[in-house]
Order: structure tokens, then C-alpha cells, then sequence
């Protein structure tokens, strides 16, 4: 037995220890906006809907902080949120939604069927202030301060336990 | 009754591989075991059920039958026929089905075709070879069931990511899985020889014409996935290091080391304890991207079902596999000494020194791609790309382009260089030219200019064997090193050509603008909405003109596909003898002046880039010649060993009284 034999295997046991514990490590797999901390973009979206306005950055100063949702009437996890979307609108939060993708009827279509906690709604047929604002997918929701900053990102569906989290951070960068 | 039915074959599968396992040790314990029989009948009717398996799920994904969860997440009812098959290993469960049941395939042709080793090394390759499979049918239906129906089938299925709705997909994974897991073979070969320590020049050339053959898959496969990554991801590159695709490109450089040193082997009786590392190591290096991809341990394009779970089981047939083969290699390699001596200036030197620099560019791409996983445990999220790859890798891959220009030149076991002296005054005086020539015509990066130079010398060194030689003698197995050699040239060229003289413009376009790129007239005449069937679009109508010739038109699209919702990018291309016209639509960039809607229009002329896959192809192309003509001279010697039986037996008979005489054969008229 030479001790060069073993180097291959001490080099594998090396790996194999080193990818063990990477798998047992919570992975972060969101990728978080640079944006965070940022002013918003300047941008102007036509209504998503007929009736109800269009959302531009200057829709964002002034007042209070508000929330960014950033949906789509194709996107399923959007139903699942929509109740806690309505629950925050009834706890006197100014929500703003960016139609990602979308056609006039089915957003029309899905606000019936699911309620419309919307103060206004953008549409995003180009994805371009996902991109701008660094969102990874659909749904996303930002806090945004009085000051037009970007101060908090949400990734993934409002859950139950979402509310109060959100509520607490739109309360602190009041 | 068809997933039931697919199920019940990969059970009975997996039982067959207990029983190639256990019959195969207990015919490495006693040749003349009659359990012993069992391992060969086994492997091949595993594979049969296998490949059963498989196809059982390929008609389930062609019916789209709904009730199968698989099919439901993947497929949809109103894809083209064609995604709806290559959508069976679009996703994690379907191509790891593939995979075992290539495995099972590689195993079954093993144990039904092979018949020229001593049986005690073939019954520990088949044990080898039942164990590895045992693993991964296990892990197949304990974590990853293909088969699992849905409690109530659904209205419709999820749809399959556009990206993989190509005809890209048809071939690219396919051959590469043949190509990983046909390594099986020569690490069950190379087990099996260590175990029963008969690592010997015959054992090389058994396991010569499997290394072959995987590596011929392998670099198709990789040849393809890198076209395919080209025209549809549309970002104009062919190689982005990206994790998964070193996970195909570590093998590779694997099995093409060990397919040179099992020659080595095969001719000089030399190499012996490093044949068998690299058997082991290609195969590790196919089970560890299997890991890389399907675990989520490295951020990818390619990730698909990222699951620590199953990223664990993976992780441990790793740990039992490679771990199990590095410990007996530890404790078995000292006994089987180095083999027959050679001078560093000989056939052998050359092909060791390469040995050597595949190596060292594997380690160095294995580094590369394990790096962010080492720092990433100390908090450090980094990611590794071209600017390490390149240079590290043309530190070794430079000097191996250069011996490799020579090597073949040289006689086995020494060699005076003074005898190739013209040769190798011939190939530094092209290399020379060249590099001072590109050096006076323009300012171009130090490495395309050295790939410039080093694949035109390496062209006409790949050549050179056949000087002096009559064509028509020269042996297949020749003709096909040639061919392969040559390839690596052809290839090389197009890769210092395209980084060396592609010229690019990215431009904001309304319908009746033109641009100039390179010699190429560009002219947007108009952007239309289209719809396939299950996609919508912008195209492109882009007519493009060389100098005064008429014009070609192009239809690059920008397409959004429904189901799921994601945007791709068609690029239209037009392919010339001396390179590629690459054109891509992006996002709309606003009104102009006019107050017409102007187009982010892109186009690249890249000189000479389908060299790289003309070269791929020429490379996949000499290991085909390279097998036909090692099995020609197999089935040559077979056929005159067994004339020289029938003659013998022949005499005997004549002789008649005198069974069992060592008469001499009467000479033959």
C-alpha cells in the first residue's frame, strides 16, 4: 500500500464532506433585488383595466407608504394571496398593483371572481418594470416609503403569517 | 394499466440486479460455481425491462394520459407531437429513467456480448455492474417515481419549459446519457480487473472498444449541446462554463485520457495503475454531475427539481460508489505493478505528457466548478467564469495542443527527435507565420492568436502520420486517429476565429433602417406579430445582403410562450462557408423622430464558428472509425483463431486413432 494511492480518495472524502454539509445548509433559492434601499425607477404603465388609473412612480410620493404587488391573473399562487391582499386593504393599506403579461379581460375576469384590493393598477405587458425593480418572478411584493424609496421585498405568495409582517414593516419606514 | 405496468418492470429490474450482483460474487468466489450462471442471463433481462420501463413512459407522455402525475406537471395536450416525446426527459424523474435505463442497457450488451476475458474478472465486473445499478434503481423508486399517478387525473397538464421545447432536446441529452453512463462499463471493467488483479494489455483491449464508444456519444452529445445552447438561448455564445455544462465536458476529458492510456495499455503493456484511475474517475465524474444537477448544491440553468433529499441520496451512492472504488484502488493498486518502462521522447512519453494535461484541465475545471460550493460554506456567494476558465485552462491545454501535434509521430518505447526533425521544423515555422501574421494585422487577445497558430499546425501535424505511407494500407483504427486529431484542429480554429474576429453591433432599428456589420448589409424591413401553437411572437423580417449579392431575408423572433408563461428568443442565422450571421429581435426601444416604433436589433458575424461543431463532429466521427477498426482486426483474429480449430480438428479426425495429437496442420493449398 502507497500513501499516493490514497490521495484520490482523501481528495473525494474532502468533496463528499464538503457537499453534505452544503446539503443540510437552508439554501436561500430567492434571488433578492439589488433594488432594495433604492429610489424607485421613474416609469409610467397604462391601466391594466378599464376605469381604474394607471400607476406611474409619481403615484408613489407623498402621503404614505405603500405596497407594490406585482401579479398577474395567469399566476396561480396569486389566488392564494388574494384574501390576505384584501386583508391588508382593510387594515387601511394603499396597494398598488403591476399586472405582469396580462390582457384587459382576464384581468377583469380575475378581479371578480377574487376581489380587488387595488387602488390602481399598471400593466407590465414587457416585463419591463420587473426587471427595473429586480423582481425575480410573479408574485412579488415591495414596501415602498413616502419618499418613493424601495425599503422591503417579499418574494413568493402573502400568506397568513405575511400580514403582520408586512403591516410591521410598512409601520416602521413610516 | 401502463404505469402499473412500467412500475412493475423497474421492481423486477431492480431484482435482477440483486441477482447479477450476488451471482457475479459468487462466481468471482468459484469460477465453476453453478450459481455463477446466472449473472449474464440476468443483466440482459434487466435491461430488457429497463428499456421497457422507459418506453412504457415514452407512450405514457405520447397519449399524454393525464392521471400520471409526471405527465400532468410536464406534458400538455396541446404540444407538438414531438415535445410531447422529448418531454419525457425534460424533467428529473423521466431523464433519470433514461439514465437507469442506459445503465441497464450498458450492462445488459456488457454481460451478453463480452466474451473475450477470463471468466473470474467477468463475474466481478458484472457484480460491479448489478451493484451500481441496484443503487440507482433504488433511488429511482424509493425518491423518484415516474410512475406515480395522481389521485384524480387532471383537466390539463403544466406545460414544458419553451426553452426545452426545441428539437435540441431530441438529441442533446440522449446521447449525452449514453455517453456518461456507458462509462459504467469501463468502471465495472476497471473494478473488476483490479479486484481479480488482471489488469492486463488483453483486459485494455476489451474495455477499449466500450471507452470508445462512450466517448464518441459523449462528444456528440456535447458537440450538440453546445449548438443548441448557441441558436436558442440567443446570447451568441457556444460555451458559457456554466456548472452543468463542466459536468459534461469532466467526463469527457476523462474518458478521452483514458481512452489513450488504455491504448497504452493495449499495445505496451504500460499504465497499468493509471488505466484504472481513470476508469474509476470518468465514471465518478458522470455520477457527479448527476449530483451537481439534480441536488441544487450549485445554481444553474440547467437545475431541475432541486431537492436536498434527494440531493442526499444521490450525495451517498456517491459516497458508496466512488468512495467504495477509491478505498479498494487505495489498497489493491500497490499490488499491481507500473508495467513495461518507456524514455520520455517515445509514443508513450507523448501520451503520458497528455495524460497528464487532460488531467490537469480537468482538475482545473473540477476546481472551478466546486470552488463556489467551498466558499459559499463560509458565507461568500462568488461565481466562477471565463476569465479563471481560460487562462488556467490554455496554461495546460497549450502545451498539450503541441505534443499533441508530434506525439503520433514518435515510435512506442524510445525515440531519437533528431529522426522527426524536418517535421518538427516544419510545424514551429507554421506556428511562428502564423502568429506574425495575425500579429501584424490587427490587435487581437494573446490566446485566439496562439489558437490561431497551434490549430493550423496541429492540422498539419494530424496529417503528417500518413506521410510516406500507402493510403490504401494505412488501418482504420489509423484513419480514425487521424480523423480525430484533425477534428481538434478544425474545432480549435473555429474557437480563436470566433473570439479572435467576430464583430457585433447592437442597434435600435425602425423598419427601413439598415446597418453595417462587417461586410453584411442588415436592413429591418418590418416587425410583425406571429402565433404557433402554443406560443406568441414578435418577428423580425430582416433582409441581409454580402456585398452586392441578393439579399437573404430572416425572421428572428422574440416569442412568449403560455404554458408555463416564458419569454424565449429565436435567433435566424445564415450559415456561409467562412461563418454565421447571427440576428436577434429583443424588446421594442421606443418611437423615433418619424414616430416610428423603433426594435433592439442585435447581429453578430462570427467567422468561421461552425468550425467548432464541424470539428465535434469530425472528433465523434474518428472514434467511430477508431472502433470499426479495432472490431475488424477482433473479428479478423476470432475468425482465423477459429479456422485454425477447425483445421486442427480437422487433422485429428484424419489422424483418427489418436485423439488429442499435436500433429502438425497439413499446409494449407
Amino acid at each position: 500500500m502507497r500513501l499516493a494511492y490514497f490521495i484520490p480518495l482523501a481528495l473525494f472524502l474532502f468533496f463528499a464532506g464538503l457537499a453534505g454539509y452544503q446539503l443540510t445548509q437552508p439554501k436561500e433559492q430567492n434571488v433578492r433585488s439589488q433594488m432594495i434601499e433604492q429610489p424607485l425607477p421613474e416609469f409610467t404603465l397604462e391601466p391594466a383595466l378599464e376605469g381604474m388609473p394607471g400607476v406611474s412612480r409619481a403615484d408613489f410620493v407623498e402621503g404614505q407608504p405603500r405596497l407594490l404587488n406585482i401579479w398577474a391573473s395567469w399566476c396561480l399562487p396569486c389566488i392564494a394571496e388574494a384574501p390576505h391582499l384584501e386583508r391588508l386593504r382593510e387594515e387601511g393599506v394603499e396597494i398598488i398593483g403591476i399586472a405582469v403579461r396580462d390582457r384587459p379581460e382576464a384581468v377583469a375576469d380575475f378581479l371578480n371572481r377574487y376581489g380587488n384590493p387595488y387602488s390602481r393598477i399598471g400593466s407590465d405587458d414587457i416585463s419591463e418594470l420587473m426587471l427595473e425593480i429586480g423582481a425575480s418572478g410573479v408574485p412579488e411584493t415591495y414596501v415602498i416609503d413616502a419618499a418613493g424609496n424601495i425599503r422591503y421585498q417579499h418574494i413568493g405568495d402573502i400568506r397568513a403569517d405575511t400580514v403582520p409582517l408586512l403591516l410591521e414593516k410598512l409601520e416602521e419606514v413610516r | 394499466m401502463i404505469a402499473e405496468l412500467g412500475l412493475a418492470a423497474l421492481w423486477l429490474s431492480a431484482a435482477l440486479s440483486v441477482l447479477m450482483m450476488i451471482s457475479g460474487a459468487m462466481g468471482l468466489r468459484d469460477v465453476a460455481s453453478p450459481h455463477a450462471l446466472y449473472a449474464r442471463p440476468a443483466s440482459v433481462v434487466q435491461a430488457f425491462l429497463a428499456v421497457l420501463a422507459f418506453f412504457l413512459l415514452l407512450y405514457a407522455f405520447a397519449i399524454t394520459d393525464l392521471s400520471i402525475k409526471l405527465v400532468a406537471t410536464n406534458s400538455h395536450s396541446a404540444k407538438p407531437f414531438i415535445y410531447k416525446l422529448t418531454g419525457t426527459w425534460g424533467n428529473h424523474e423521466g431523464s433519470m429513467l433514461l439514465w437507469v435505463a442506459v445503465l441497464a442497457l450498458s450492462g445488459g450488451l456488457l454481460g451478453g456480448l463480452e466474451r473475450r476475458l477470463p471468466e473470474k474478472t467477468m463475474s466481478a465486473t458484472l457484480m460491479v455492474q448489478g451493484f451500481v445499478a441496484l443503487g440507482f434503481y433504488a433511488f429511482m423508486l424509493l425518491s423518484s417515481n415516474p410512475f406515480e399517478r395522481l389521485p384524480v387525473p387532471a383537466l390539463e397538464g403544466g406545460g414544458l419549459n419553451p426553452l426545452l421545447q426545441d428539437i435540441g432536446l431530441a438529441i442533446h441529452p440522449p446521447t449525452l446519457y449514453v455517453g456518461y453512463v456507458g462509462l459504467s462499463v469501463a468502471f465495472s471493467l476497471a473494478m473488476g480487473a483490479l479486484i481479480t488483479r488482471q489488469v492486463t494489455p488483453d483486459f485494455a483491449k476489451v474495455m477499449r472498444p466500450w471507452v470508445l464508444g462512450a466517448w464518441v456519444f459523449l462528444t456528440f452529445g456535447i458537440t450538440a449541446g453546445s449548438y443548441w445552447a448557441y441558436y436558442e438561448l440567443g446570447w451568441g455564445g457556444w460555451w458559457f462554463w456554466d456548472p452543468v455544462e463542466n459536468a459534461s465536458l469532466m467526463p469527457w476529458l476523462a474518458a478521452t485520457a483514458l481512452l489513450h492510456s488504455v491504448t497504452v495499455l493495449a499495445a505496451r503493456d504500460a499504465l497499468r495503475t493509471w488505466t484504472i484511475m481513470l476508469g474509476v474517475l470518468a465514471f465518478s465524474m458522470s455520477m457527479l454531475g448527476t449530483f451537481l444537477v439534480r441536488s441544487g448544491v450549485l445554481t444553474s440553468v440547467h437545475a431541475f427539481a432541486v431537492d436536498p433529499e434527494r440531493g442526499s441520496f444521490i450525495l451517498g451512492l456517491l459516497g458508496l460508489y466512488i468512495g467504495g472504488a477509491l478505498v479498494i484502488f487505495a489498497m489493491r493498486a500497490g499490488s499491481i505493478s507500473e508495467g513495461k518502462r518507456f524514455t520520455v521522447t517515445s509514443r508513450e512519453g507523448a501520451l503520458v505528457f497528455n495524460n497528464v494535461m487532460l488531467s490537469a484541465i480537468l482538475a482545473i475545471v473540477l476546481l472551478g466548478t466546486l470552488y463556489p460550493l467551498l466558499t459559499e460554506a463560509f458565507d461568500v456567494r462568488v461565481s466562477v467564469g471565463p476569465p479563471y476558465f481560460n487562462p488556467a485552462g490554455a496554461i495546460f491545454a497549450i502545451p498539450m495542443f503541441i505534443v499533441m501535434a508530434v506525439g503520433p509521430l514518435l515510435r512506442w518505447k524510445d525515440d531519437k527527435p533528431a529522426r522527426i526533425q524536418f517535421e518538427l521544423a516544419l510545424l514551429a515555422a507554421v506556428a511562428i507565420a502564423i502568429v506574425a501574421l495575425v500579429a501584424i494585422l490587427g490587435d487581437y487577445s494573446v490566446l485566439a492568436v496562439l489558437g490561431l497558430a497551434l490549430s493550423v499546425a496541429l492540422g498539419i501535424g494530424a496529417l503528417l502520420p500518413l506521410k510516406g505511407r500507402n493510403i490504401r494500407r494505412v488501418p482504420t483504427a489509423t484513419w480514425g486517429m487521424i480523423a480525430a486529431h484533425f477534428g481538434v484542429a478544425v474545432s480549435l480554429f473555429g474557437m480563436a476565429s470566433e473570439s479572435a474576429f467576430t464583430s457585433e453591433k447592437l442597434a435600435a432599428m425602425a423598419p427601413g433602417d439598415s446597418e453595417v456589420v462587417a461586410d453584411w448589409n442588415i436592413q429591418l424591413e418590418s416587425v410583425d406579430p406571429v402565433a404557433g401553437p402554443n406560443w406568441t411572437a414578435i418577428e423580425a423580417r430582416v433582409l441581409a445582403a454580402r456585398g452586392d449579392e441578393e439579399p437573404t431575408e430572416l425572421g428572428p423572433q422574440s416569442r412568449n410562450f403560455w404554458s408555463p408563461p416564458q419569454p424565449t428568443s429565436e435567433s435566424a442565422l445564415v450559415t456561409r462557408w467562412d461563418g454565421q450571421l447571427y440576428v436577434v429581435v429583443g424588446d421594442s426601444a421606443g418611437i423615433d423622430a418619424n414616430g416610428n416604433e423603433r426594435w433592439q436589433i442585435r447581429v453578430w458575424w462570427k467567422p468561421f464558428v461552425t468550425f467548432i461543431w464541424y470539428g465535434g463532429l469530425l472528433i465523434a466521427f474518428g472514434g467511430i472509425l477508431s472502433i470499426i477498426g479495432r472490431l475488424q482486426v477482433d473479428l479478423k483474429r476470432r475468425s482465423a483463431k477459429a479456422q485454425g480449430k477447425a483445421r486442427r480438428a480437422d487433422v485429428e479426425a484424419l489422424s483418427g486413432d489418436k485423439p488429442g495429437s499435436t500433429a502438425a496442420p497439413e499446409p494449407a493449398e
